[in-house]
């Protein structure tokens, strides 16, 4: 079991024919998953490495059954890509691209909360169901099939240092969800968190998140109020000087709002495991996990 | 990115919103034909992005000339500190001199957006001229908050909401709408993250006028807005921040002393957390992103190392879509090329990691390489004690 992704996702791209969309086709391809379709206006009918390509989406999806895109366009094209795998009725919509206007997003984020497709992102790393389908950047080996951790975050390399570490510690992963650094992303922490709850593989999650909202904090109020299941939690950002944002365009700390202090407080409260150190994440999951067996 | 108030009011100007009458002056000697044209009384104020810049003697109401000519004295080249400019308070290089309006109240009025429900928010306040954060604490209910579907965009119902939760005159009530149609066209066309005006100001004639200006624009809109990236004050902006910027890296310059590259932002906050952790302080905020070449890695290099508090270096790397073996490439040259004469810590994981740290070791430099956070810490711990 896992969330959101499977063998059974048909992945399509945005932006096949760009150089990120090309060498991240392929190392998707690499791993297993299955891209049946890639859209580049104007390269309709070519192919790339096998891959047919199409004008559009809703042609693409027509010909291919598609159910799952992947979008790696530059910035200013992001929101209208989204917004035309929505109309094309893609159930789910990774978007990879950073520095996407915030004026763009509210729009997208208004407009697909009357449809049904979800989105991942924007300014994402993507998801990945360990042995089954990777849709991101992710490097791929990294990862453990099998379960039983969940890993859900706002960063993306921080993501990667979190799974390298429970892989290490013989902690597989159900599904690894990077929800985006930016303001404003289409599927949440209380999303995720609500799908692993539901899915049975899922024995346990780690929960990655970092300065700047209030996400966090509903996290942790959804988790105490309906989770049963063990919660890991790291925040990022306690050194962070208020007011700058700290490379995600989300991660700022403003009018004393979103320290991660209060995060990790907000954590304390509803009894979830916090880590401390980063380096010692490992370990402590595999207590937290050994001690929820019990 | 943040505007300046006469930027912002500049800005104001060209969507037909009603500010007062301005003009921004760099040096004292262009003041006295200014007097002539505008009359007096007269407001000097500071220009810095900063708020609070009343409280920190940044702002003053003039009567005469001579009165001109000492408030434009003593701000020129002031050093303003205010509640946000941190101690070493910031530089004023320039100043807005304003004609003074008969005030009959001052209104408060923003606009932002709210990340959580994805929705522009217009605020509203009969306490202009307060903080609102303070006004929120302690009067709630004077504050008015009408909540805007960007889908829908602004509706006359919203403008009733506002202008009879503002129990405002009729005739007023109808300028206060034509004035926030034209706020919210602003708001939505330049790409604005905040805009605020504190006082919003009713004059003794009924009017209304900006009497303060604060605008943030979402820096990553700026490439559909050459006119306000244009804007950008190179004198607000750290030197070394500005340089890094140009090159497109991440860089925020701290108080410590571990100068750090990272790449990715979630990893490059949590490093710094780990050097504080390990009881050193770190130099910077650096994430090299997910597409740098050698080449910006090697600039990000040559930025630390002009920074004269850095005495060592860590590196963390988690390789992505960065590959390790890129990144030990820029490294080593960048090494190379600037004398690196600092200990540095590399610790690397990730695609090609084993390539990675074959270059590092080969590259005959003094760096201490280290495979896990803690083994970093460790290290970390012993380059404080070094010092």
């Amino acid at each position: 079991m896992s969330i959101f992704v499977n063998q059974n996702t048909r992945l399509l791209v945005q932006g096949i024919t760009g150089r990120e969309g090309r060498f991240h086709t392929s190392q998707c391809r690499e791993y297993g998953s299955n891209v049946v379709a890639g859209v580049t206006p104007g390269k309709g009918g070519q192919s790339l490495d096998e891959v047919p390509v199409f004008n559009t989406v809703t042609e693409a999806r027509t010909a291919t059954r598609a159910n799952a895109s992947m979008i790696l366009v530059p910035p200013a094209f992001a929101a209208d890509a989204i917004m035309e795998a929505i109309d094309a009725g893609i159930e789910l919509i990774v978007c990879i691209t950073e520095g996407v206007p915030v004026m763009d997003m509210l729009r997208v984020k208004n407009y697909l909360a009357l449809k049904p497709s979800r989105l991942i992102g924007p300014n994402c790393p993507g998801i990945i169901t360990p042995g089954a389908c990777k849709i991101g950047i992710m490097p791929g080996p990294i990862h453990t099939p099998g379960g039983p951790m969940g890993v859900v975050s706002r960063s993306g390399t921080l993501t990667y240092e979190v799974v390298h570490q429970l892989s290490q510690a013989g902690l597989g992963q159900t599904t690894c969800i990077g929800i985006g650094g930016d303001p404003i992303i289409g599927t949440n922490f209380i999303d995720c968190l609500q799908a692993f709850e539901a899915d049975h593989e899922t024995e346990g999650v780690v929960l990655v998140g970092e300065i700047g909202g209030n996400a966090e904090e509903e996290a942790a109020a959804w988790i105490q109020a309906n989770m049963s299941k063990p919660v890991i939690g790291f925040i990022a950002g306690l050194t962070a000087p208020p007011g700058r944002r700290m490379g995600h365009a989300g991660a700022i700390v403003s009018n004393g709002m979103g320290t991660a202090a209060a995060k990790l407080a907000a954590f304390r409260a509803a009894e979830i495991e916090v880590c401390e150190h980063l380096g010692e994440l490992g370990s402590l999951c595999t207590k937290a996990m050994a001690a929820s067996r019990t | 990115m943040h505007l300046h108030e006469y930027q912002a009011k500049e800005l104001f100007r060209t969507f037909d919103i009603p500010v007062p009458e301005g003009r921004v002056i760099r040096k004292r000697s262009e003041l006295s034909p200014i007097i002539d044209e505008l009359g007096l009384p007269l407001v000097v104020k500071a220009q810095v992005l900063a708020g609070g810049r009343g409280k920190g003697g940044g702002v003053r109401l003039v009567q005469t000339a001579d009165e001109a000519n000492d408030a434009t004295t003593a701000i020129l080249g002031m050093e303003l500190v205010t509640a946000q400019t941190g101690g070493q308070g910031k530089t004023v290089h320039s100043v807005l001199v304003e004609q003074g309006l008969n005030i009959a109240r001052e209104l408060y009025l923003s606009l932002l957006i709210d990340r959580d429900r994805a929705e522009i928010v217009i605020i509203t306040s009969l306490d202009g001229g307060m903080a609102i954060e303070e006004v929120a604490a302690s009067t709630p209910e004077r504050i008015i908050r009408i909540r805007i579907n960007p889908l829908i965009g602004l509706q006359g119902y919203h403008l009733r909401q506002l202008a009879f939760g503002l129990k405002l005159s009729s005739q007023l009530g109808k300028e206060m709408a034509t004035l926030v149609r034209k706020l919210y066209r602003l708001f939505v066309e330049c790409d604005c993250s905040q805009l605020e005006i504190n006082p919003l100001v009713v004059t003794t004639e009924e009017q209304l006028s900006a009497v303060d200006a604060k605008v943030e624009i979402d820096s990553s809109s700026l490439y559909r807005h050459p006119e306000l990236a244009a804007l950008q004050d190179p004198d607000d902006q750290d030197p070394l921040e500005a340089e890094a910027r140009d090159i497109g890296l991440n860089y925020i310059r701290l108080e410590g002393t571990i100068g750090t590259i990272v790449n990715g932002a979630g990893l490059a906050m949590a490093t710094m957390d780990l050097i504080k952790q390990a009881g050193a302080e770190p130099a910077n905020f650096l994430d090299v992103g997910g597409g740098a070449s050698s080449e910006m890695i090697e600039k990000g290099f040559r930025i630390l190392l002009s920074d004269q508090q850095v005495t060592g270096i860590f590196i963390n790397i988690f390789g992505g879509i960065l590959r390790c073996d890129v990144l030990a490439r820029g490294v080593v040259k960048a090494a190379q090329k600037t004398g690196l004469n600092l200990p540095v810590i590399v610790r690397m994981e990730g695609t090609n990691v084993d390539e990675g740290r074959r270059i590092l070791t080969e590259s005959g430099l003094a760096l201490t390489t280290v495979s896990t956070l803690n083994d970093a810490a460790h290290e970390l711990a012993a380059l404080r004690d070094l010092r």
